[in-house]
């Protein structure tokens, strides 16, 4: 009797290895697929933000402040010399112009409030590091770090987006390569400033700033995550 | 493909925010506690902050017992006429322009014009004013003080005597070389204007 187990018994049948490799090979695309997914997504604008113009109140164009009338960054951004905060101008900055210039526009109804009632304008944030990220804006600048390396052509941005990606690895391109981004001291407000100005590749340039300024970019964990 | 979208939203849905956005205050964050919603906060009335100068010395208000101030209370070296320019150039220039001329670009855009400084009645004025106008403002122009630090505005008054006597030299008090360099480049603009006038330019 038991010779004579009839074939109908094998529990597995002709299309079985079929299916085996099917699902081994699908399993695999699957974790592949979601990884890149969310390599994707970790990455790009839906993440990060990088590259979304944010809507204000008031819609005020830094290129018309200073690529049309020449203001400095530093006439509204006043801290940013010499404290972590680069500092968002009160409404008497504003004012300081706007009380005889275009003092009657629709526009500008926002910022006559806020001057009359004292209620501060509410700004929408762009750029927007992680609270457990500690960032300095004036180690930077007098390190010879320009505007426009985080921040982009801010000056001919009407609205403002986050030019980089303010992920970890981003910053790290600079703390482990300085000499590709540094800039002289006094060029670092002109965001019009190219390295061919000095005559030299920033790679030339970049590394003589770095001896001359003695820049050495920490790479501890402690040095952001404090 | 539908699994792996799924998939996708479960993993995100999992990202919370609470590391990102902690329960502490960034510079000028929104605040639902206090009542005007800011949670950055103006000193209490009667305090004073602790780096801050009395604000009835003479350094503060630009006025000693004879008047405004004739002399700047820093050491003025070239590094502090140095800020000083720059420091015009960032807050003043804009209206004032680069010279002192009150030619700026705000001006130009239709803000009134302000006095040039090379009139004779802002020659004479001692330095002290100079001071108090970039601290506490005159006519339709704001004070500075809230943008521009105290030692910074003594720096910008400083500048301000330099642009002054750069467009106000006497010619007696240059130095030889000087002089003559002077006398050179005068005949120098004068043909090129004679020249240009021949070729029937205006």
């Amino acid at each position: 009797m038991t010779d004579n187990k009839p074939e109908t018994a094998q529990i597995f049948g002709k299309g079985s290895n079929q299916v085996v490799w099917l699902t081994i090979i699908l399993g695999l695309a699957g974790v592949a697929g979601a990884g890149a997914l969310l390599f994707i997504i970790d990455r790009g604008p839906l993440h990060t933000n990088q590259g979304v113009y944010v809507n204000q109140d008031v819609p005020f164009s830094h290129d018309h402040h200073t690529e049309g009338l020449g203001l400095d960054c530093r006439y509204c951004h006043t801290s940013v010399e010499d404290s972590a905060f680069a500092g968002i101008p009160p409404t008497a900055t504003c004012m300081n112009c706007h009380k005889t210039v275009w003092a009657n526009t629709e526009m500008l109804e926002p910022v006559r409030d806020s001057w009359q009632t004292g209620q501060p304008l509410e700004w929408n944030r762009v750029n927007d590091l992680p609270d457990f990220v500690y960032f300095n804006h004036s180690i930077h600048v007098s390190s010879g770090v320009g505007c426009e390396s985080c921040h982009g052509p801010v000056n001919e941005m009407p609205l403002v987006y986050q030019e980089h990606s303010l992920q970890m690895r981003w910053c790290l391109e600079c703390h482990r390569s300085p000499e590709d981004f540094v800039r002289p001291k006094d060029e670092v407000f002109n965001l019009d400033w190219e390295p061919s100005d000095e005559g030299m590749s920033q790679k030339e340039l970049g590394k003589k700033l770095v001896a001359e300024y003695g820049l050495e970019p920490k790479q501890n964990c402690s040095t952001c995550h404090r | 493909m539908f699994g792996l979208l799924a998939l996708a939203a479960l993993v995100l849905v999992g990202c919370r925010q609470d590391m990102h956005n902690q329960a502490k205050f960034e510079p000028y964050e929104k605040s639902d506690f206090f009542l005007d919603g800011s949670s950055a906060r103006v000193p209490p009335a009667f305090t004073v902050a602790r780096d801050s100068v009395d604000p009835t010395s003479s350094i503060y208000t630009g006025e000693d017992d004879n008047g405004w101030m004739s002399a700047v209370p820093y050491v003025v070296d070239e590094a502090f006429l140095h800020r000083g320019q720059q420091r015009f150039d960032i807050y003043c220039s804009p209206c004032h322009d680069n010279t002192g001329a009150g030619n700026g670009m705000i001006v130009q855009r239709g803000f009134k014009q302000p006095p040039s400084y090379h009139e004779q009645r802002l020659r004479d004025m001692p330095i002290g004013y100079f001071y108090n106008v970039a601290t506490n403002g005159y006519g339709l122009m704001s004070g500075y003080k809230a943008q521009v630090k105290l030692q910074d505005r003594w720096a910008i008054a400083a500048w301000v005597r330099v642009l002054q006597r750069s467009q106000n030299v006497p010619e007696g008090s240059l130095s030889a070389p000087d002089r003559e360099q002077l006398r050179h480049d005068l005949q120098n603009a004068e043909s090129s204007t004679a020249s240009a006038h021949a070729a029937g330019a205006p």
